[in-house]
């Protein structure tokens, strides 16, 4: 749980003191954010690349021809193999197969699934919503949670309120993903019957705009439940302790003698400035927003990219693995570059370095 | 009319290494319209004397005694009474602007915000207009409201908050070590600013410093502190021209008088640290730096008595009349 | 640094060993105020006393259970009975009590998670310090490299890496491992350059100090206690990693760890069943073991970051 967030408040050393006013606006020009851009997003595009090599080494190097996993269940002549690695353009060079394989990816030709026979294309978009549903809701209420509850707490450093919510918060952060589902799936689907064990809509719901909705939100609760349980409290450690470091701050004191109640010191003078070396960690924290969401969709039958990814190890379909490698780290690397270019625009500080 | 009067304030620390006294038995009066310095050094409780009138100190600094705002006390007051009181009775000008002030915040909203607190019937817009015109009165042009912080100078910060301390037309406003951190030039003009004001609105000023030459040019009245007591108080410029107490003389010989050349070869300064709050001496608590002590020092702890005239002194050889500077 | 109240003994055969004995008694003084400062929090006394009880649990478990209990050919029990006198956590699908099988599987989740974290930490102290330490383009390629391991969804390049490598307990290790170490590389590196910008490194350098006896002397032993904190909380990560891949099916097929039983209670719909006694006793000891390692590492960290420690103000 360490912070390598940036500075946080009053950490910025104050510029001299016989700087011209109006220096200051003109240094937060175009030059300095294209600077701020090319920085982040060269090294964006160098990570990318990283992927895209890491990927063909594993899957095609280590893991070597995928001829004799696609053709397991039935024997096959020497010729119609031939035949096979030709048509696949495995009997090309290596350094060939790796330029095919990047110009591929980047015109979002990805090959065909083994398992479905069908363009990995075509899956990914079939199924993304899904996952797009089931992780963004569990985010958006794990953030809020968090931040609500780690406000409070980091505020009220050693209360009740902080002692049981950081208790609360361990007690599910250890508690596996896929053990916690499946709890969840015994006692509110199997014992209480409240909602359906798995799936994302039941066969028999009408076809309509509305109970096919309603269908969704229901089989939606408990993934909901089980992956913003396991998620909340990072975030939740990630705000109390940047609000820890704001505490003591003279900007408070400031705030207190002008007459402000203690909760609008807190959100409207503590919040902001805690908020923002979050920023950072939050997108960070996006790696495992991924690793959550594939186990929870494999605990629930979800049918996202997680479970499309899980399914794929057995079978083994390499294609798919290998499209859903590339997608969910480089979605990664997106987001972090995402957050760092939302930090100029929501730190006023970091402009003028 | 007397606007803030502290009765017997003590305030008590209780940390890990046990209670310390910070401050011990202040008394001090502030009329309106005029301008009270408190100097001494760093640790002698001045500035937790300042936090104790707003009630900003830390829980664990515990205030006993009284403290009188237009006649009322405000260590018995409830809460919400408090946050009423709090800026619009008194305000306080920050030491150390660049941390005092919202970094994420621009200071036009910083300015407006206490208006907005404390008058439900203005309009946002209003407020920004009256900010504005605050903003205009201490040198800073319009548009500068829309600025950060950390996008002003050292000097402007600090007008910045001397703006933002007339917000809510206070009877009374403390400048904790307000010019502190300026250099000598800005320190001049926000000194002037100051006194300035002061003048203008016949409000109640408390100026904390522990540069002499900075009291004696705004305030009226001086009162040097040590270790948590008032050791001497009187007109600033005759605190400062002779003083009734060792502490305070060697407190005035310490800022060497530019263009005199025996300044430079008389021992300025003072030797020794101030004594550990928790472990204070015997007697008189100046008494292991003092150069004029007598064997009753060591007995007896002086009180704060007059001497002549509206001066007075905690110092048993003041009080017989004796010089305490030797040579 | 200097106050050391204990003078070398007066019987130092040499001025070297002299200067070990005190460097050795200063060292001990440190540890000795760690520990105190360590023992006044409570939390980080309970993961204590929790980690001791399920280690020697797990060292035992070959006294108190047989192995032959773990056998599937010579399970005496039904399929998946509930707990009663003789399977106090009832059975499996086979009829292997529940308790023996979790009471093994400690052995193999703990032995997994600490392995992969000391070569996560050996990994990342080295790159970390001597990144730090070398800088120039070696320590500008080391710090991209573990920024970019740190960004990439762990679970997903463990997957890959299993998926293509096979199912064993040294790749399992190793993946954990690869996965793990960028957050130490970071975490050292800072601590590196803030040792190296100290005076009497510098002093070390003009007194012509090499690289090696800076880095082994000098920044190594100030680095450490930050690295034994997060150590201390990459060992829950790595069980919790380890457990979420064996449930998967991607651990190693001929051993029990507690990710693998769980594996096997979903494959046999032990939910479907309602086997609350097969999902529970797994699932809880995990649990236990991350929040005692968690409970350790925090109370650590709080020793050796004051910052952290949060005396109220």
């Amino acid at each position: 749980m360490t912070a390598d967030g940036p500075t946080p408040a009053g950490g910025a050393p104050a510029p001299s003191a016989g700087r011209r006013p109006g220096s200051a606006a003109r240094e937060r020009g175009s030059s300095g954010f294209g600077r701020y851009l090319f920085k982040h997003v060269s090294g964006a595009a160098v990570s990318l690349l990283l992927v895209l090599f890491s990927s063909f080494f594993i899957f095609r190097l280590i893991a070597g021809d995928p001829i004799d996993q696609l053709t397991k269940e039935r024997p096959v002549s020497p010729e119609e193999r031939a035949a096979l690695r030709a048509e696949l353009g495995l009997d090309r060079p290596m350094w060939q197969q790796f330029w095919d394989y990047i110009t591929g990816t980047l015109t979002m030709d990805l090959g065909d699934s083994f398992q479905y026979r069908r363009p990995i294309f075509d899956l990914i978009v079939e199924r993304l919503p899904a996952t797009i549903l089931l992780s963004g809701t569990g985010m958006v209420l794990a953030v809020l949670l968090g931040f609500w509850i780690g406000t409070r707490s980091g505020w009220k450093q050693g209360s009740r309120f902080d002692r049981g919510h950081v208790a609360t918060g361990l007690l599910l952060y250890s508690a596996p993903t896929f053990w916690l589902g499946m709890i969840v799936i015994l006692v509110f689907a199997r014992y209480l019957g409240l909602f359906p064990v798995n799936g994302m809509r039941s066969p028999s719901t009408p076809p309509e705009f509305w109970p096919q909705a309603l269908d969704i939100a229901h089989h939606l609760v408990l993934p909901v439940l089980t992956y913003t349980a396991v998620v909340y409290a990072g975030y939740l450690m990630i705000m109390r302790s940047s609000i820890l470091d704001e505490i003591g701050n003279d900007y408070l004191t400031t705030a207190r003698a002008k007459g402000l109640r203690d909760d609008q010191v807190r959100d409207r003078h503590a919040v902001p400035n805690a908020l923002l070396p979050t920023v950072t960690l939050v997108f960070l924290a996006i790696g495992g927003v991924v690793n959550g969401s594939i186990v929870t969709e494999t605990v629930f039958s979800w049918p996202g990219l997680g479970s499309l990814f899980v399914q794929a190890i057995f079978y083994p379909d390499r294609p798919v693995l290998q499209a859903l490698f590339v997608l969910f780290s480089a979605s990664t690397i997106l987001a972090v570059l995402a957050a760092e270019v939302l930090y100029w625009f929501i730190d006023p500080r970091i402009r003028k370095s | 009319m007397t606007l803030l009067e502290f009765r017997d304030v003590h305030v008590t620390y209780t940390g890990s290494r046990g209670r310390i006294p910070a401050v011990r038995g202040v008394d001090l009066k502030v009329e309106a319209g005029t301008t009270v310095g408190i100097a001494g050094e760093s640790g002698c409780g001045k500035s937790t004397l300042a936090m104790a009138v707003l009630r900003l100190l830390p829980k664990s600094a515990e205030v006993r005694g009284e403290i009188l705002l237009d006649g009322e006390d405000l260590l018995r007051m409830g809460w919400g009474r408090l946050r009423a009181v709090r800026w619009t009775g008194a305000s306080i000008v920050f030491q150390g602007a660049m941390h005092s002030l919202n970094a994420v915040q621009r200071i036009g909203r910083q300015v407006a915000e206490p208006m907005l607190v404390h008058d439900k019937d203005l309009s946002p817009a209003a407020a920004a207009k009256r900010a504005e015109g605050l903003l205009e009165r201490v040198g800073l042009p319009p548009s500068r409201t829309r600025s950060y912080p950390h996008e002003l100078s050292g000097g402007q910060r600090q007008r910045v908050m001397i703006a933002m301390a007339l917000a809510c037309d206070p009877d009374l406003i403390i400048a904790d070590e307000a010019t502190t951190a300026l250099d000598v030039m800005v320190q001049a003009q926000v000194l002037q600013l100051i006194s300035g004001l002061v003048s203008e609105r016949g409000v109640g000023m408390v100026m904390i410093s522990h540069d002499l030459s900075v009291l004696s040019a705004v305030c009226d009245t001086a009162a040097v502190m040590y270790a948590g007591r008032i050791v001497e108080q009187g007109p600033a410029h005759e605190v400062f021209a002779q003083a009734r107490h060792p502490y305070s003389a060697a407190l005035g010989a310490a800022f060497p008088v530019i263009g005199d050349p025996a300044a430079r070869l008389r021992p300025g300064g003072l030797a020794g640290d101030p004594p550990d709050p928790a472990r204070l001496p015997e007697g008189c608590s100046f008494r292991p730096r003092c150069a004029v002590s007598v064997e009753r020092c060591g007995e007896e702890s002086p009180e704060l008595l007059r001497i002549e005239g509206a001066r007075s002194s905690a110092c048993f050889v003041a009080q017989e009349g004796e010089p305490v500077v030797i040579g | 640094m200097t106050a050391s109240p204990t003078p070398p003994p007066p019987l130092a055969a040499s001025p070297r060993r002299a200067r070990r004995q005190l460097a050795r008694s200063r060292r001990r003084q440190s540890f000795l105020r760690s520990w105190a400062a360590y023992r006044a929090q409570r939390t980080g006394m309970i993961g204590l006393v929790l980690l001791g009880v399920i280690v020697v649990l797990a060292l035992a478990a070959p006294v108190l259970v047989d192995e032959s209990a773990l056998s599937v050919t010579q399970a005496t029990g039904g399929r998946m009975e509930p707990p009663s006198a003789a399977f106090p956590l009832g059975t499996d699908e086979v009829g292997r009590s529940i308790l023996a099988l979790t009471l093994w599987g400690s052995r193999l989740s703990l032995l997994i998670g600490l392995t992969a974290t000391v070569v996560a930490i050996v990994i990342g102290t080295t790159v970390g310090v001597t990144s730090g330490h070398v800088g120039g383009w070696y320590g500008w390629f080391a710090l991209r490299i573990s920024d970019w391991f740190m960004v990439l969804p762990s679970l997903v390049v463990a997957i890959a890496l299993l998926a293509v490598l096979g199912r064993s307990m040294g790749t399992t290790i190793a993946v954990i491992a690869l996965v793990s170490w960028s957050g130490t590389t970071r975490l050292v590196r800072a601590q590196t350059l803030t040792v190296q910008s100290r005076p009497y490194l510098e002093r070390a350098r003009a007194l012509g100090a090499g690289h090696w006896h800076q880095m082994t002397k000098h920044i190594l032993p100030n680095v450490l206690p930050l690295v034994l904190a997060s150590a201390t909380l990459l060992v829950p990560s790595a069980i919790l990693m380890e457990s979420s891949l064996a449930w998967l099916g991607l651990g190693d097929p001929n051993v029990v760890s507690w990710g693998s039983i769980l594996n096997r209670a979903s494959d046999n719909g032990a939910v479907s069943a309602h086997a609350w006694w097969y999902l529970l006793p797994p699932g809880l000891a995990i649990l236990i073991v991350v929040l005692a390692f968690m409970m350790c590492g925090r109370a650590l960290e709080a020793v050796f970051n004051p910052r952290l420690r949060g005396e109220p103000s």
